[in-house]
């Protein structure tokens, strides 16, 4: 049995490095320190992944040599006048920097998942910029948490742990034991109200008024955490303040906050169903903190507005540096999707959506980016990495994606596999290969190899490689 | 039947999350991802229970899911279903000249269908179009 420590953890942003994995013949046994989907995926990870290379004969799915399954993908590559590569988030850097090669090479459109997760929040940091820092630096001197359309505790849940409000930070003291005195109470008021609903015979509970005034947590002189979200999620009840925004009306709430931090007064009772005077208590606090901090997640990105909302959000970071320090940060999604724009941008000039097909780079999402151009239904052949588009893309371009020659390369069995012309399982990157990543704040982090991979499952860089050395013998024989 | 004008919210729940990383095929994920989360006075005004089956329908397309009781309720009017082929059936593909869909925000209509039911992950996808490519 062998403990291996410091492994990185390759499921979400957060990209914790502490965990602790539990090693016996060749099987991971145990693991420590992971949440729940770090736990799942180091325990459960080969439960439901290929181990042979597939390629679709008469509509079936059969084994291949990986020698003919890499002899198709790249005919389907060679092929194609403009195929799509997409994924990319949740592999290396290392395979990223081949997958662009490969690319280049075909002529095609490599696009990572940012494209539908935090794409519009690059286009705003491309025309406002942003003031941002590393999470270390947050873990030690934040003393005002903002989580604008973002609910770590289900998509990063060890955010709040590590970086934020429970992490013990030099300057800034953990607030876990007011957080188990404020659940407590949380608890006694549902039983309390069970017990009312019970009493008056009422089914269902009835909606609470919008708290008028700030809870005496928000005036103490510690870390403070403020949420603000269209549902009460559970970030948000572990806030000191939660702030419940009317759905696609976060751009609205945004702008007002920008106006009364530059003290001008707002003609209205309300913006966006939050009271103005609640709004001008929340303000008070922003400009009185030492260091503030603003995540924000795809909640602002996917709902009307997009760039735009993240346009106000970058502005208001900016404007209140004019009063103390604050800075802000997008809560990336999967464990390299920052390094997938990382190494993008520094081959290509880009971070995603990258064309070559005029021989080279160009960028304009919207028109270069996947879901647009497989809703126009332009693409004729698709590569897909360490990615699930099958199960969420919007249907057209889902439909548009498959009934093309397409090409699956992930460890897992995934709907996209499953409608895929070639399939490589490869090895898990982050437990059965090594590679680099980026963590959410760009801070690069080397992910390990604990187990051995089965024989017939290569690291995804190779698999690439060895398709990026057929396209270009073949396309040589074409010449 | 009664029909209800909502506001659609897709995300991420920790089960969804924990079902993906136990794999796309696993019980755990198809659970977490087949179901749409309710306001409790929404559900008593379309007389839904827990896990009857509801059509929610978007001018993109329709799905039939199972309605669960929101534990983060008062949300009046909001329905969250959690990211997967499910949802996705039904988002707006339109991204407005930034390369990203809506995936939340989305008006749409539910109502309550006990006699139809959930599409199994196979069916669902069993109504794509594929190619033959020799």
């Amino acid at each position: 049995m062998t403990v291996i420590t410091g492994v990185t953890c390759p499921v979400c942003g957060t990209f914790c490095d502490d965990i602790e994995v539990v090693v016996k013949d060749n099987v991971i046994t145990d693991v420590r320190n992971a949440c729940a989907m770090g736990a799942a995926k180091f325990l459960s990870y080969s439960a439901h992944r290929g181990l042979k290379p597939l390629i679709r004969k008469n509509g079936e799915l059969v084994e291949a040599s990986i020698d003919e399954a890499v002899g198709k993908a790249a005919k389907i590559l060679a092929d194609a006048t403009y195929p799509i590569l997409y994924g990319w988030s949740s592999t290396s850097c290392e395979a990223t920097r081949v997958g662009l090669e490969l690319a280049e090479e075909v002529g095609g459109v490599i696009d990572n998942t940012s494209t539908v997760c935090h794409g519009p929040s690059i286009l705003s940091m491309h025309d406002i910029g942003i003031s941002s820092c590393t999470l270390g630096q947050l873990r030690h001197r934040a003393d005002l948490i903002f989580y604008w359309a973002s609910n770590p505790w289900s998509a990063h849940p060890r955010h709040l742990e590590r970086y934020t409000m429970f992490s013990e930070g030099r300057f800034q003291k953990s607030t876990w034991r007011g957080y188990l005195s404020h659940l407590r109470g949380i608890v006694s008021r549902k039983r309390l109200q069970r017990a009312a609903n019970l009493v008056l015979r009422r089914d269902v509970p009835t909606p609470p008024e919008v708290e008028r005034r700030l809870p005496y947590s928000m005036s103490q002189k510690k870390r403070k955490m403020v949420v603000v979200d269209v549902r009460k999620t559970r970030t948000a009840e572990a806030a000191d303040y939660f702030i419940q925004v009317e759905p696609n009306k976060d751009y609205e709430l945004l702008q007002a906050f920008r106006m009364l931090i530059r003290d001008e007064e707002l003609d209205v009772d309300e913006v966006a169903g939050v009271p103005v005077e609640i709004l001008e208590e929340v303000a008070d606090i922003m400009v009185g903190c030492e260091l503030g901090v603003l995540f924000f997640g795809v909640g602002l990105t996917m709902s009307e507005g997009k760039l735009r909302n993240i346009d106000a959000a970058l502005s208001l970071t900016r404007d209140l540096n004019l009063r103390t320090k604050f800075v802000i940060m997008p809560m990336r999604g999967h464990f390299n999707v920052t390094g997938a724009n990382v190494v993008s941008t520094w081959q290509t000039g880009y971070p995603y959506a990258v064309d070559f097909s005029h021989g080279y780079p160009r960028y304009n999402p919207g028109e270069t980016s996947v879901v647009d151009i497989l809703s126009r239904d332009e693409a004729d052949a698709g590569l897909v990495i360490a990615s699930d588009p099958v199960a969420h893309f919007p249907r057209t371009a889902a439909q548009n994606l498959v009934k093309n020659p397409l090409i699956a390369i992930d460890p897992e069995v995934t709907p996209t596999t499953l409608m895929a012309d070639v399939v490589f399982p490869t090895a898990f990157v982050g437990i059965e290969t090594e590679g680099t990543a980026y963590r959410m704040d760009h801070v690069p982090l080397p992910l390990k190899k604990v187990v051995e991979p089965p024989k017939t499952c290569l690291p995804d860089q190779e698999i690439l490689q060895r398709i990026l050395s057929q396209v270009r013998k073949l396309r040589r024989n074409q010449d | 039947m009664p029909k209800l004008k909502i506001s659609l919210l897709t995300g991420r729940t920790i089960d969804q999350g924990k079902g993906k990383e136990m794999g796309k095929l696993s019980k755990e994920y198809l659970d977490s991802v087949m179901i749409c989360q309710m306001d409790p006075n929404d559900m008593k005004f379309l007389g839904v229970k827990e896990n009857t089956n509801v059509k929610v329908a978007t001018e993109f397309g329709s799905v039939v899911l199972k309605a669960v009781k929101s534990a983060r309720a008062p949300h009046p009017k909001v329905v969250f279903i959690p990211y997967g082929p499910w949802a996705n059936l039904i988002m707006n593909p339109k991204t407005h000249g930034t390369g990203m869909p809506s995936f939340k925000g989305i008006p749409a209509e539910i109502e309550p269908t006990p006699n139809e039911k959930v599409l199994s992950l196979q069916e669902l996808l069993n109504q794509f179009h594929k190619e033959e490519h020799p």
